[in-house]
């Protein structure tokens, strides 16, 4: 059995480290761990990915439904983004009713989406005020070995860049033709350990770390969207540090699902 | 009446760079707090920014309920941000939304660093904030208020916590947004900040910003908290400098008689 809590020398030496620049596993401050992104797994969904980020496994759905736009913006579709922490993925996860954590995933991975206008939510709409299109993107965490939001931005960007509406499925009004992306958010997730930032930390410093910041990049390398959570805090230049660190590994990241 | 919302002004800001409430970009709506408002609380504070009316209440240290949530080491703080369903325009269900259980674990996480949770292991703190009534900038203000409480409710702490609201409207960086400066604006960052430390302790965004203006929102932002740092330390002068006055003239008075 994995144990949940690193032991307090293990814990001890990957602060140690840190403060020398190294990592347990080997990795240099700013490195990603591998990852991977399968797009499509899932014949069902509209669109569907699985992202691997070292040990941590994400799949992401996508799906499509008809439904009301919004009493206040009557000529837009609906971008709905949900985060399940399903118990299979961590001796940690309970089953419920989504806890905070969830929900703060979902609304960083959709504040993502929805600041860098990815999705043209007013050309989902079909009847003003009466019908549009509801984008559902459903994030499935697999397995929780750290840094879930990277994972699930990363996967929610290539199940919504690889999606396509499928006849039969979901009535398409004639001529209406399935959405491209107009934009890529990445999230680029750093801890704070021992006063050093940390890209892309694996659970284990996750534990040990003071405080979180995650930077989401559009493709023209503005930052969309930020969130910073645990209980430490940044300097304005650490904060400053990391949007130029963010702004380079979004586009490498990027690079794994937008084949252009 | 307030009718905020109504209708998207053409302009938010005019030519010379004056805002639809006369303010200048740089400057903060104007805030009042007041110290130890409620009766039953541990320490209380009230605070008005623009139209923004916010209460917080701090109960504890004291037992938790339930007892497993104990921590062995330290106290743990648990906050709810919650809005009353007539703060806002159209009636908001009284149950806490998404939105508001995330708030409540952002403002837990910007408070925590400030408080010397390690004195009164096995204890909690627990933090209300209420929003009266929301124009922008709620969980901004509602940190700095419940920064407030803490302090009237005697908890030691590093340092006190200041957060403002900056972001970009009509192509400008201004500071501490209203809610129709935040709809239609651009990007909109809160920022919390213990100034002693130099410590950001809440910082989220959304909007499009270059890196630039990243860094401006930031400073502005930051200069924001130090103005609203200031008018928390003179609201919690104004209480327990008084009183200590008070006290003083009264043993004097008392002196005198004998």
């Amino acid at each position: 059995m994995s144990s949940i809590m690193a032991s307090r020398v293990r814990q001890k030496r990957i602060a140690q480290l840190i403060s020398h620049g190294k990592r347990l596993d080997g990795r240099g401050l700013t490195d990603y761990r591998e990852v991977q992104v399968e797009a499509g797994l899932i014949e069902r969904a509209e669109g569907s990915a699985r992202v691997r980020l070292g040990k941590t496994e994400v799949l992401v759905g996508v799906k499509f439904e008809m439904g009301e736009p919004f009493p206040d913006v009557p000529n837009e579709g609906v971008l709905t983004v949900n985060a399940e922490l399903v118990p299979l993925a961590s001796p940690t996860f309970e089953p419920g009713p989504p806890d905070e954590n969830s929900i703060e995933l979902a609304r960083v991975v959709d504040r993502g989406v929805r600041e860098s206008k990815a999705i043209a939510l007013e050309e989902l709409c079909i009847e003003p005020g009466k019908k549009t299109f509801i984008v559902f993107v459903d994030v499935y965490v697999l397995n929780h070995d750290g840094n879930l939001i990277d994972a699930s931005c990363l996967a929610a960007l290539a199940a919504l860049f690889n999606y396509e509406v499928k006849e039969g499925e979901v009535k398409i009004k004639p001529g209406y033709k399935p959405l491209p992306l107009r934009n890529y958010p990445v999230a680029v997730t750093f801890a704070k350990i021992n006063d050093k930032l940390v890209v892309d930390p694996w659970l284990e410093e996750e534990q040990v770390m003071d405080a979180r910041l995650t930077m989401t990049v559009e493709k023209d390398g503005k930052i969309c969207a930020i969130q910073k959570g645990g209980y430490g805090y940044f300097t304005a230049e650490q904060v400053f540090e990391a949007s130029k660190i963010a702004r380079q590994k979004a586009e490498e990241q990027r690079k794994l699902v937008v084949k252009e | 009446m307030l009718k905020t919302s109504q209708k998207k002004p053409e302009k938010l800001i005019d030519e010379n760079d004056v805002r639809l409430d006369g303010r200048k970009l740089n400057e903060v709506r104007p805030v009042k707090i007041e110290v130890g408002v409620l009766g039953n609380a541990d320490g209380s504070a009230y605070i008005e920014q623009g139209k923004n009316k916010i209460l917080a209440a701090v109960y504890g240290p004291k037992e938790v309920h339930p007892k497993h949530l104990a921590l062995p080491d330290r106290a743990v703080l648990r906050c709810r941000y919650h809005m009353a369903p007539f703060s806002v325009e159209e009636r908001k269900s009284p149950a806490p939304s998404r939105r508001e259980l995330e708030l409540s674990k952002v403002i837990r996480e910007s408070l925590e660093p400030s408080i010397f949770t390690e004195y009164y292991p096995r204890t909690s703190i627990d933090l209300f904030i209420e929003v009266l009534q929301a124009d922008g900038g709620t969980r901004c203000a509602g940190i700095t208020v419940a920064s407030v409480a803490l302090a009237d409710a005697g908890i030691p702490m590093r340092d006190l916590v200041s957060a403002c609201a900056a972001g970009k409207v009509e192509g400008r960086i201004v500071l501490d947004l209203t809610d129709v400066e935040d709809k239609a604006g651009e990007a909109d960052m809160p920022l919390a900040y213990m100034p002693n430390a130099n410590a950001i302790t809440l910082l989220q965004m959304d909007g499009m910003l270059t890196s630039e203006e990243f860094e401006q929102v930031v400073n502005l932002a930051l200069d924001g908290c130090k103005q609203v740092g200031q008018i928390q330390k003179e609201a919690l002068r104004a209480k327990y400098v008084v009183a200590k006055e008070a006290e003083a003239e009264k043993e004097e008075a008392e002196e005198g008689e004998e």
